[in-house]
Parts: structure tokens; C-alpha cells; sequence
């Protein structure tokens, strides 16, 4: 069930008048009834594994919290007769158990996810090198349908049992109610990944009916609708058009189809995470944000920190954070400081632990080398620009002030925008070489007269280019409005016809211009598939 | 705490150990320092800091990591 979907909206209509009329106590198990039923639309299959994950980590967070219970109470009841090393080899012990139950979960969880998800990526690569020998392929694909939003709430559940283990999360008692932090449906395709400790007290809690709470939800669910409907969902076909024909189309049909990509994504994802918050928030639910304006960032560093927020900070806090504190990191610095020197050793572990880290966040979103090469290069990308501070810093001293300046600001960002755009030229071509090769046409084969008239020839009419650019220039100028705080607080102070009248124009702009209908077939969002 | 004023000394001799507050905050410390800091602690202190310890909370003075190494030394 799409979120773009007409069953999907009479679906939420049916939850939400429901959620506000049974008494609080019960919303909690509307919701998982709800969740069940949105999950078992796409397929009964899913639930088993969702169950498995469910249980699992419902079992390991209750024994590892007992374990830690009975460890406190011994450690307290043989204060004055255990010495400090007895404390402590018994505290060990206790560890290592923990660790084992972590651990055992852990497997499990992520081995679904890596047995549904790269199974065949493996069985492609092993064939791959056994073609090169003896020239054929020897294994056959095997037939496994992944389970939707299966990345999201494997890493949200995991995000759980690891904070469990740390002692920084109360294992949930109620099996159902760890159900339902689990699937609740708005976030389950696409994110944002909550914490447990964030999410379970507005998720578990009874919200009466707020009239400004679900106005200000269904204003933000419509402005996701808006952008994805009407920008994402139409420009996809000239990107479709030129990243599906690299014969046809090189040079600045790439370039373009390159900034079209980018607004593809920035308004199908931020879209598809508007809906997700706002539908929350109409529940009266409280979700993390997941992107604050990340195209007008000033590197690349900070837009990692703005684009999908919630994913970033679970790779460094549960990853990058675990990789850095441990023991073959930590020996790997001290070896090359006493081998290599101080500067090199300060920065091996970290370039290691970076690449490390890119290549999970890479493999994470796709089975394929296309986004292990992008995640790679990513890392690639931060470490270069961390390494050139210096030379930064020394243009800042010789330029004072030019940071201040407004066309610096303009150009920094264009930088991002492109730089980032480019990267992400290799969701798009269908493996790693067409994207370098593609890539390379933009600055060899450049027949820019040409090509804008074939812009007309990719499925969009000059009306539809028009739309986009009108519906893009309006994010952008929302986008920078956004910078001084809440445009629906401001807009709720105006007059409730004011009010209304930006509403039903949103409304009427999605159905006037929006990609959809009978006939018409509404794209998935991109980030379902990952 | 010498010992630990030190090693931070080793990577930043400039900065005022015995009173800055920031040295998260205002970026004074990178990954890279952190990855050092622990690993020195570790070889000197004989204490693993975990991974759940690496916030600002712990990092942003010296008096501040020192507390942690004392707790971590008695857990």
C-alpha cells in the first residue's frame, strides 16, 4: 500500500477517526492492529520475518536487563565483602554474558537482513570471478523477495537492543508494545530510524483530539504529497529517459539528467519523510527529524549531518563510535604512531574506521557496487576536504571576511549541490563504469543547443518543465523562510480563512498538477527499496 | 590527571587544558584526537572507554574525561 495511493489515504482517514474516538488507553493497540494490517498488504511473507525480529530482540533486551538487575543486586549485597578486584572479575563475567546475548541477537537480525538482501549480490560477485576462470557462471540466483522497510526496522530494532546492552535503554516489558515501536506503519519504509528512547513515550502515550496538532500534521502531510507528486514523481521520466538510454543521451542531456536526479530525490525522499512526520503528528506522535535543508550546506561533512539525520547518527553512534573504541582500532593507532609517526597515526585509524563505516552506509542502501563505490566515495570526499583545512584556513587568513560574503555562501553551496549530485549519479546508470563513463561525457561531449531542444523528446512537455521549476523555486523559497523558525506557526497566527486558503491551494495544486491517476503509475519512493 | 593533561598536550600544546570547557563544542578536538585520546588512555590508564562514553558530555574538558577515567578505573 503506497503512500501515494487512494487505499492508503482512505486507510489513514479510517485509523485517525478511529484513534480519536475509543478511549486513550486502547490508541497504542489501534496502532499495532493498524501496523499489522498495513504490513500484511504487501504480503503475509513479510510478517514472519518482522515476528523473528520482534521476538528476538523483545527476548534478548528482557535478559540482558534481568542479568544487569541481578548483577546490581549482587554487587551491592557483597559491597563489604568482596575486594575490588572480586567486584570487578564478577562484573566481568556478567559482561561477557551480556555480550554473548547481544551478540546471538544481533546475528540473527542482521543475518536475515544479510541473507534477503545480498545473497544474490554474493552469488552475482562469485560468479563474476568464476566466469573469469572457466568462463561461466556456476551458480544460479536464488528467489528471495525482500521484506518491506526490512533495512528500517532491523537497524531501529537493533538502535534498541544495543542501547539495552549499553544500560542507556529500559528493556520494554510488553512484548505487543515492542511490536509496535517496531512497525508502526508511517515510518516503517522509509525512516526516520527513532531511537527507543525517544519514541516509545509519545508512541506508548494517550493523546487526546488537539485541533492545531493534527492541522499542523495534515499541513505537513500535504507539502510532502506536494513535493512528492508534483516535482519527484514527474521529473522521473526525464530521468528514466536519459539514465536508461546512456547511448542516446550523454553530454548535457547527463548534466541535466544529473540535476533533475537531484531534485528527484530531494523532493521524493524529504516528501516521502514529510508525510511519514506529518501522518505522525496527526496521531499526535512525535517523530526525529531527518533533514534540515541539507542542500544548503556548506560542505560535505555538514550536509552528512542534514541529510537523512537519523540514519547518519545511527552509523556513528552504533558503527563509527564501537569501530573507534575498539581494541584492534585502538592498537592499530598506537602501532602506527610508534612505526609511522605521530601524524600518520593519528590518521590511519581514522581513515580506516571512515571507510569502514562508508562502505556499511553504502551496502546498506542497495546490493550492488554501485552504491559500495558511492559510499566509498563519500569517504573519500570528507577525509580529502578534513585533510585540506589547513589550506582553508589559509585562504580564509589571506580573504578575511569572505566567509560573511553572500556570493561565497551561493557558492559554496553550488558546490555541495553539485558535488553531491554527482555522487548520486551512481544510483542512477546501471553499473559503476557507464556512471564513470557518463560522468566523463559531461565535459567532453558538451552540445548544449542540441540538447535543450531534445529535453522536449524525454516524455515531458514544456509545460511539465515548467511545473517543476515553478513547484522547486517554491521549496526553495519555503526552504528559506524555514530558516527563522516555523512557517505553520507563523501561518497559524494569520486568520483562519488565510489558513485555509494555503491549504486547499496546496491541496488543489497536487490534484491540478500532481503524477497520478487512473493509468498513471504512481512511483514507489525511492528510499522503499533500500 | 598530569598524565592525562599530557597526552592531550601531545596533540594540541596550545590549548588551555586546565580551563576550556568547549573542546567538543567548539570542534577543538576532532575524530581524529579522539581516536589518540582513547587509545593513549588505554596504553597509560590501562582503561577501555566504551563506545557509549564518547559523547561531549565526557570530552569536552579534561576534568571532565579525567572523572570518567576514575569511574571507569573503579567499575
Amino acid at each position: 500500500m503506497l503512500f501515494t495511493s487512494f487505499e492508503f489515504v482512505a486507510f489513514l482517514a479510517c485509523v485517525l477517526v478511529l484513534y480519536y474516538l475509543i478511549p486513550v488507553r486502547f490508541q497504542w493497540i489501534l496502532l499495532l492492529v493498524a501496523n499489522v494490517f498495513f504490513y500484511a498488504c504487501s504480503g503475509l511473507y513479510g510478517l514472519l520475518f518482522m515476528g523473528v525480529t520482534i521476538v528476538t530482540s523483545y527476548a534478548a533486551a528482557r535478559i540482558m536487563s534481568a542479568v544487569q538487575y541481578h548483577m546490581d543486586d549482587t554487587v551491592k549485597a557483597h559491597k563489604e565483602v568482596w575486594s575490588k578486584q572480586e567486584r570487578k572479575a564478577y562484573k566481568q563475567q556478567i559482561k561477557r554474558k551480556k555480550r554473548m546475548i547481544f551478540i546471538g541477537c544481533l546475528l540473527v537480525n542482521l543475518g536475515i537482513l544479510a541473507v534477503l538482501k545480498y545473497t544474490n549480490f554474493a552469488i552475482a560477485n562469485v560468479n563474476g570471478i568464476a566466469a573469469l576462470f572457466t568462463g561461466r557462471h556456476s551458480i544460479a540466483r536464488v528467489n528471495l523477495v525482500l521484506p518491506l522497510g526490512i533495512s528500517f526496522y532491523t537497524f531501529q530494532t537493533m538502535g534498541y537492543v544495543i542501547d539495552v546492552y549499553r544500560g542507556k535503554a529500559e528493556a520494554e516489558k510488553n512484548i505487543f508494545k515492542m511490536a509496535l515501536f517496531t512497525s508502526f506503519f508511517p515510518q516503517l519504509i522509509q525512516g526516520p530510524i527513532s531511537r527507543f528512547g525517544e519514541l516509545s513515550q509519545t508512541l506508548y502515550a494517550p493523546h487526546r483530539f488537539d485541533f492545531r496538532t493534527v492541522w499542523f500534521g495534515l499541513e505537513r502531510v500535504l507539502w510532502g504529497y506536494f513535493k512528492k507528486l508534483v516535482i519527484a514523481d514527474r521529473i522521473v521520466v526525464a530521468v528514466n529517459a536519459i539514465v536508461g538510454q546512456p547511448d542516446i543521451y550523454s553530454g548535457f542531456y547527463v548534466f541535466c539528467g544529473m540535476l533533475f536526479y537531484a531534485a528527484e530525490l530531494y523532493a521524493d525522499f524529504t516528501g516521502g519523510i514529510d508525510i511519514t512526520i506529518g501522518i505522525a503528528q496527526m496521531f499526535g506522535i512525535q517523530l526525529a527529524e531527518n533533514f534540515e535543508r541539507p542542500y544548503f550546506s556548506k560542505n560535505i561533512a555538514e550536509y552528512w549531518r542534514r541529510w537523512h539525520i537519523t540514519m547518519g547518527t545511527w552509523f556513528k553512534d552504533y558503527l563509527f563510535y564501537p569501530l573507534s573504541a575498539s581494541m584492534p582500532v585502538l592498537s592499530m593507532s598506537t602501532f602506527c604512531r610508534r612505526h609511522f609517526g605521530a601524524a600518520a597515526g593519528r590518521r590511519i585509524p581514522v581513515y580506516f574506521v571512515t571507510l569502514v563505516v562508508w562502505f556499511a552506509t553504502g551496502i546498506w542502501h542497495g546490493a550492488s557496487w554501485n552504491f559500495i563505490v558511492w559510499g566509498l566515495l563519500n569517504a573519500v570526499v570528507i577525509l580529502l576536504s578534513q585533510e585540506c583545512r589547513p589550506l582553508y584556513e589559509k585562504f580564509h587568513a589571506h580573504f578575511p571576511g569572505i566567509q560573511k560574503k553572500y556570493a561565497y555562501r551561493i557558492f559554496q553551496v553550488v558546490r555541495t549541490v553539485l558535488l553531491m549530485s554527482s555522487l548520486r549519479m551512481l544510483d542512477c546508470y546501471r553499473n559503476v563504469g557507464l556512471t564513470f563513463k557518463m560522468f566523463g561525457t559531461m565535459f567532453t561531449d558538451w552540445n548544449m543547443t542540441a540538447a535543450m531542444k531534445g529535453l522536449l523528446q524525454l516524455g515531458l512537455t514544456a509545460a511539465d518543465y515548467a511545473v517543476v521549476a515553478v513547484a522547486v523555486v517554491l521549496v526553495l523559497c519555503v526552504s528559506l523562510k524555514q530558516r527563522r523558525g516555523s512557517i505553520r506557526e507563523r501561518l497559524y497566527e494569520r486568520t483562519a480563512a488565510v489558513q485555509y486558503l494555503v491549504v486547499f491551494a496546496l491541496l488543489f495544486a497536487i490534484l491540478i498538477f500532481g503524477a497520478y491517476g487512473i493509468g498513471y503509475d504512481a512511483n514507489q519512493f525511492i528510499y522503499n527499496q533500500f | 590527571m598530569e598524565q592525562l593533561i599530557e597526552i592531550l598536550k601531545e596533540l594540541h600544546p596550545d590549548v588551555d587544558y586546565e580551563n576550556c570547557t568547549t573542546l567538543i563544542t567548539d570542534k577543538i578536538l576532532d575524530s581524529f584526537d579522539m581516536i589518540t585520546i582513547i587509545a593513549e588512555v588505554h596504553n597509560r590508564f590501562d582503561v577501555v572507554i566504551p563506545a557509549d562514553e564518547l559523547g561531549p558530555e565526557n570530552f569536552n574538558s579534561a576534568r571532565a574525561l579525567y572523572a570518567l577515567i576514575t569511574r571507569l578505573e573503579d567499575e
